[in-house]
């Protein structure tokens, strides 16, 4: 099954709509949630891609809607992580010889969902966002990151965790929910993105699973929001009344989400302006 | 199912009777649809009194969707909820039974990982059971007949099948959600299932890259996207750990 076909048939389904001139952004938003998918597949590339491109706005600040703009959200993470890899293999002796085929496995992912996301992207007919500059020291948090192998690979392990929180906020969006093939592939690469922070944690000689709101030496605040990956009630039903695992065990067997806006204030840190 | 068994079922073709078999009716749901279509082609040459259960359809009892007593997965999204449940069930039957009594010579790392699942699977199983409520499907009975639990290789390429087994299940039915509350609680748990697949993996195929790795070439497409399986397949393809009579027929895809 061909993801890209799938969506160009979805695409071709939906009716055109009157060329609108929004007036905002925000404007354009609510007019695009009221006149459905249909208009905001015409309407959304002009709207949006333009304060994608914008260098000053890589990181904006609001909350991702629109399909193009949960996707460019996800294209940003993806470049995140393809680039730290691509620079971490780069760089003679910071990989041992026994870990470079999980790193290269790694790479292999990320680089192939950087395509899909902007094959993706494009299909719908949207501009894919830009590449940023990273500055993986975090604004010197990690300044050995490319030195030091546990440093780089408690900051891989961030990435990833952060990665997984973020797709998931995003799946249950209206915009992701009504485009089926897209929410597929979103969820599909969501679980690579567990895969991948669970051997990163394996690597570091941890468990693959997040206990509580525990680092465990990585960026604590990838952890935490507004639903901290402690969190054991789920559809309002609370631990103590659908099991008797105990609570750190609980808090592994289900990951948070974290909102689009938090996601990009986690991920700020790692992006020059 | 039953009603494209029916209809599509050749009187008394060869191909008719090994569909039925309880050991091809994995195959027969699994590719259900090329399945029916070929033999559409061959009921061009057949009596067309299609409608009339035939010896030919005879299904092993223990495999029939249909029996009385067939577990029923419900409409809307709890049919799905229930489908995840079910799975749920098997896995943490799968684990309980691991952790009750250890392959020999295993490591102290090992037995902490299957306990840590274990622990993960049960509270999956017993989250579906109280949000689903009195719409909850029933215990289901596991068949573990083939798994060999005194072998590590065993144990391990089970839970193995098991894990990503859960990952493109949750994967392939999540866009069936309607209630963006319950895609999100699916969310949380197939990221989990994924983590010990990568783990388990590793386990077997220690700090590889390709085929067999955490995120290997077998379950990670060229395009960078994990296992996804329809409800159907995945229930096929788990057919052979279940004792208990299940019926697919609500269930999409």
């Amino acid at each position: 099954m061909n993801i890209f076909e799938l969506i160009k048939r979805a695409s071709a389904l939906d009716e055109p709509q009157p060329a609108t001139q929004p007036a905002s952004r925000r404007d354009a938003l609510e007019q695009l949630t009221r006149l459905g998918r249909g208009a905001a597949l015409a309407a959304v590339p002009a709207v949006v891609s333009g304060l994608w491109t914008k260098a000053e706005a890589q990181v904006p600040a609001g909350e991702p809607t629109s399909l193009l703009e949960i996707l460019n959200f996800a294209l940003l993470a993806e470049y995140t992580d393809s680039t730290y890899y691509q620079e971490g293999l780069n760089v003679n002796g910071l990989i041992p010889a026994s870990d470079r085929a999980v790193f290269e496995q790694l790479l292999r992912n990320e680089m192939a969902q950087v395509d899909t996301l902007k094959t993706t992207i494009t299909s719908l007919g949207g501009t894919p966002v830009a590449k940023p500059n990273f500055d993986f020291t975090g604004g010197g948090r990690y300044t050995n990151w490319n030195s030091n192998y546990q440093t780089y690979l408690a900051v891989a392990q961030a990435f990833e965790d952060l990665g997984v929180r973020a797709y998931k906020g995003q799946a249950n969006k209206p915009a992701l929910m009504a485009n089926k093939p897209v929410l597929e592939a979103a969820l599909r690469i969501h679980s690579v993105e567990a895969r991948h922070a669970a051997e990163i944690r394996r690597l570091r000689g941890k468990r693959g699973w997040i206990t509580g709101i525990d680092a465990e030496g990585s960026q604590a605040d990838i952890y935490t929001g507004a639903t901290p990956e402690s969190n054991t009630t789920h559809l309002g039903i609370a631990r103590a009344d659908y099991t008797t695992v105990a609570e750190d065990k609980v808090s592994q067997a289900f990951d948070e989400p974290l909102t689009g806006v938090e996601v990009k204030a986690r991920l700020a840190l790692f992006i020059r302006p | 199912m039953a009603t494209q068994h029916h209809s599509t079922e050749p009187a008394a073709t060869g191909l008719g009777q090994r569909l039925f078999n309880p050991i091809d009716r994995r195959l027969f749901l699994r590719y259900s649809g090329l399945t029916v279509a070929t033999t559409g082609l061959l009921l061009a040459g057949c009596d067309d009194d299609d409608d009339t259960p035939t010896n030919q359809e005879v299904v092993d009892p223990a495999n029939d969707p249909n029996a009385s007593g067939a577990v029923n997965f419900g409409t809307g999204d709890f049919r799905v909820l229930n489908y995840a449940y079910a799975l749920e069930q098997l896995e943490a039957a799968f684990y309980e039974r691991v952790v009750s009594n250890f392959y020999s010579g295993i490591s102290s790392e090992e037995r902490d990982i299957l306990t840590d699942i274990r622990d993960h699977e049960v509270a999956h199983r017993d989250f579906f059971k109280k949000a689903l409520g009195t719409n909850a499907i029933g215990a289901l009975e596991p068949n573990f007949t083939s798994i060999n639990f005194s072998s590590r290789d065993s144990v391990l390429t089970t839970a193995r099948t098991f894990e990503d087994l859960g990952v493109s299940a949750y994967n392939g039915a999540g866009k069936y959600l309607t209630d963006p509350n319950f895609l999100l609680a699916a969310g949380k748990i197939v990221s989990v299932e994924a983590r010990h697949a990568a783990i388990i993996r590793d386990l077997l195929k220690p700090k590889a890259k390709g085929e067999g790795a955490f995120a290997g070439d077998d379950v990670v497409n060229a395009q960078g996207l994990d296992v996804a399986m329809e409800p159907r397949a995945v229930i096929a393809a788990a057919d052979k750990y279940i004792r208990t009579n299940l019926n697919t027929n609500t269930l999409p895809g």
